[in-house]
């Protein structure tokens, strides 16, 4: 115990710094200008670096006891605030501790003419054995050329680039039962008013743009859908792919109308860009940005009342390319 | 001990002179040309977290269900590739930490390159000899916007395939090649091959990186090499830079800023929630979410997708010009284009082909400062169009209206800001030149006065 207040008295000792070495013999001229000490700074400096320390162990004690709630929250908090209590260390030594000098220093030339000329000179007299130069170059470009083509060649087998027949694919055939994200196939009974429903085909790859649907009921009077498809919308249930025709993100609003008074009519909402949709004009853009009416699924209901499709989408599905109208849905 | 590893060093590198210049090399003291610094060292932050995340996080789309201590999820299907970042935020220890710092230094990390940007350009420290270390400042500003991209991407939570289906759906829209550029990049179409997630995952933790570590060392080195810019004043010249040397002076201040910049991104990471993933579960193709914004850095360009009207360009089947590109391709095009473009379009306009070394103050260059400020507003503006879906929920303004407001406003106001900024630019130069005037006059006056002979 005596030793343990012997130790700390030393300490004491030297962090006030009664024990200073005398000052080293001087060397002549100084580089860095004196400056008077500061013993006050350095306590705060100890006194910062103290508080780092302790918030690193804080941290590391933290992390080992798994019982501490809000471990995040405290992690956290003693990490930044060692980096913050060394910030602060740091700042008092570069502000009281070390002189801050005014240094001037020119500029570096703007220039080396010389220099310039001799590189210039040492290009075109290193070719001067060379009779027909632009040829030579001429044909190490070409040759630099194709072999830079050769190794990028193999980029393209990262994909099938050329191929644009997967795009205008989708699972819907005539026949395909409408399921729910449980499997379940959907009923035309089911289907209400002022609500909606995503439907997948029935055994396909729901992760792909033509899989989901989005189905809603409006009433058979409302309809005003594009010539060409009667019969698509018995007993006036619609079925549009999910898949926004903007940006590829999911149709995943429905304005039911939620309100009549400055929106009468329903209409199908993406989240992404606000693209909106008319359900009852063959999904018709209303508002935003799409540039594509959203592609309908006609319908139609077997006995027994399930749901399946009457076939394939009016359009392709997902964003546009290029060759987005040369053919329809495959 | 100093004697024995400087001989040590000198007698291995030759690299005492060296040395010696660099601990003398002068930094000109202003506070704004600190943001570059703060830049820098939340990239350090970056590769740091980055590294750590690295060694838990599994870039796999095969199918997976949830068995941990999150109630929610549990029992969904989900990716390797959600559920180990789901892992890294409740089952590591401190990895939530971790994500967090991660993700609040990726976003202080673009806010400090744009604010150092616009240092840069207001100050016209972008003119020769410097222009090359600015084409590097800029590149690396698009590389940070795509690496942040890739970043939260790769969480494969709801918001992320959001947002690669809206990357995919721009890419598709570029004319003549989109759809085959989107389907080598994916490998298939959306949303792509397993491969696809490999691919995003080298191109975050390794190509992107290295990018952008190379291009900030070129930046450095160009700085170092042309020396600081300063403001004008006592001793500033065009020939003599006057400042701190790097040692004793500037490292500590400088070290002190890194630890000033951890700490703010370390009390973020563990006090402020960043993008909580299992709150928006698990992408899959026919989910979406209402209220979806990406990270701020992105939030100009979803709010020009938002804003372009209705219409695909087409010639009879041939659809020329899908809509997403103008918002989503054209409109970062036109903005780096313009970025680029400036110091050689301004060496162009004034004839100034000469070195500075010495900075403007923004009234110093009417138009440039005009310029600046309308392409800001013009940016901005979109930018804040983004948010009007949120503005709707908050305060109920029509989103119809807010969009048609937009539309109008982004031409609208520019044009007001230029002419505005322009006015008051030389205003401010015309009323430092009256100021002057006078006082000479003054002095003028008062030695008239001296010599006059006492009547």
């Amino acid at each position: 115990m005596r030793a343990l207040g012997r130790w700390l008295v030393a300490g004491i000792v030297l962090l006030l710094g009664r024990g200073r070495r005398p000052a080293r013999v001087d060397r002549g001229e100084r580089i860095v200008p004196p400056g008077p000490p500061s013993p006050g700074a350095e306590l705060v400096v100890l006194a910062l670096f103290g508080a780092t320390a302790a918030c690193a162990l804080a941290f590391i004690v933290v992390y080992a006891v798994e019982s501490i709630p809000h471990q995040t929250q405290f992690l956290g908090l003693s990490l930044g605030l060692a980096f913050a209590f060394l910030a602060a260390a740091l700042v008092v030594v570069g502000n009281r501790l070390v002189v801050t000098e005014e240094l001037e220093e020119g500029y570096p030339p703007p220039a080396h003419p010389s220099e310039q000329e001799s590189l210039e000179q040492l290009v075109a007299e290193s070719g001067d054995r060379m009779t027909r130069k632009r040829l030579l170059l001429l044909g190490g470009g070409a040759a630099g050329a194709a072999l830079g083509a050769a190794l990028v060649a193999p980029a393209l087998s990262l994909g099938p680039a050329f191929e644009i027949a997967p795009f205008f694919r989708t699972p819907w055939r005539r026949g395909v039962r409408l399921v729910d994200d449980r499997g379940r196939p959907l009923r035309a009974d089911e289907i209400l008013e002022e609500t909606f429903y995503t439907a997948y085909p029935e055994g396909a790859d729901r992760e792909q743009l033509g899989a989901p649907l989005v189905v809603v009921r409006l009433q058979p009077a409302e309809l005003h859908l594009p010539a060409g498809r009667d019969g698509w919308a018995p007993d006036g249930i619609v079925a549009y792919s999910k898949i926004c025709t903007h940006a590829a993100c999911a149709v995943a609003l429905y304005r039911k109308p939620t309100f009549p008074d400055v929106e009468p009519r329903p209409a199908l909402v993406c989240p992404c860009h606000y693209s909106t949709f008319d359900p009852a004009r063959g999904g018709k853009v209303l508002f935003g940005p799409a540039g594509r009416p959203l592609p309908q699924l006609p319908l139609e209901v077997r006995s027994g009342g399930e749901l399946r499709a009457g076939g394939n989408f009016s359009g392709p599905v997902g964003p546009s390319w290029w060759g987005v109208r040369n053919r329809g849905a495959r | 001990m100093i004697r024995g590893v400087v001989r040590y060093l000198d007698e291995r590198s030759g690299g005492a002179p060296f040395l010696r210049k660099a601990l003398r090399y002068v930094f000109p003291d202003h506070w704004s040309f600190l943001l570059g610094e703060v830049a820098l060292y939340a990239f350090v932050v970056l590769v740091g977290t980055g590294i750590y995340l690295t060694l838990f996080f599994d870039p796999s789309t095969a199918p997976t269900y949830y068995h941990g201590r999150y109630q929610p999820l549990r029992g969904l299907e989900m990716t390797h590739a959600y559920r180990s970042v789901v892992d890294i935020s409740f089952k590591v220890k401190a990895g939530l930490l971790i994500r967090q710092t991660h993700h609040w230094a990726a976003d202080v990390f673009v806010v400090a390159i744009v604010l150092h940007l616009l240092r840069i350009f207001f100050t016209g420290a972008f003119r020769k000899p410097r222009d090359l270390t600015y084409y590097l400042g800029l590149s690396m500003l698009g590389l940070a916007l795509l690496e942040g991209y890739l970043g939260y991407s790769l969480a494969d939570d709801l918001l992320s395939g959001m947002g690669l289906a809206i990357g995919y759906s721009v890419l598709m829209s570029v004319p003549i090649v989109g759809a085959n550029l989107a389907e080598l990049i994916w490998g298939a179409p959306f949303p792509g091959t397993p491969a696809f997630w490999s691919r995003m995952y080298v191109a975050h933790v390794f190509l992107f990186p290295i990018l952008i570590g190379t291009l900030l060392a070129a930046h450095l080195a160009l700085v170092a090499a042309r020396h600081h810019t300063q403001f004008r004043g006592r001793r500033k010249t065009e020939r003599k830079v006057v400042g701190v040397p790097t040692f004793p002076g500037q490292a500590p201040r400088s070290l002190g800023l890194m630890c000033a910049v951890a700490a703010v991104l370390f009390l973020l990471g563990g006090l402020v929630q960043i993008n909580p993933i299992w709150l928006w579960g698990p992408y899959h193709v026919a989910s979406g979410t209402n209220g979806a914004q990406p990270d701020w850095y992105l939030g100009w360009l979803i709010g020009a997708l938002r804003l372009v009207p209705s219409f695909d360009v087409t010639i009879g089947h041939y659809t020329l010009v899908p809509n997403p590109f103008w918002g989503g391709a054209l409109f970062p095009t036109v903005v780096f284009g313009f970025l680029f473009a400036f110091p050689w379009l301004e060496r162009r306009f004034t004839g100034d082909h000469a070195f500075h070394n010495l900075l403007d103050r923004p009234r110093d260059a009417p138009w440039r400062t005009a310029i600046g400020a309308a392409a800001f507003t013009w940016v901005a503006l979109i930018f804040l169009a983004g948010s009007a879906d949120r503005v709707f929920v908050t305060f109920f303004v029509s989103y119809g209206w807010q969009i048609w407001f937009y539309r109008v406003a982004i031409w609208v106001v520019p044009a007001l800001v230029l002419v505005l900024t322009r006015r008051v630019c030389v205003e401010l130069l015309g009323s430092e030149r009256v100021a002057r005037e006078r006082k000479l006059a003054e002095e003028e006056a008062r030695r008239a006065a001296e010599l006059e002979p006492v009547a």
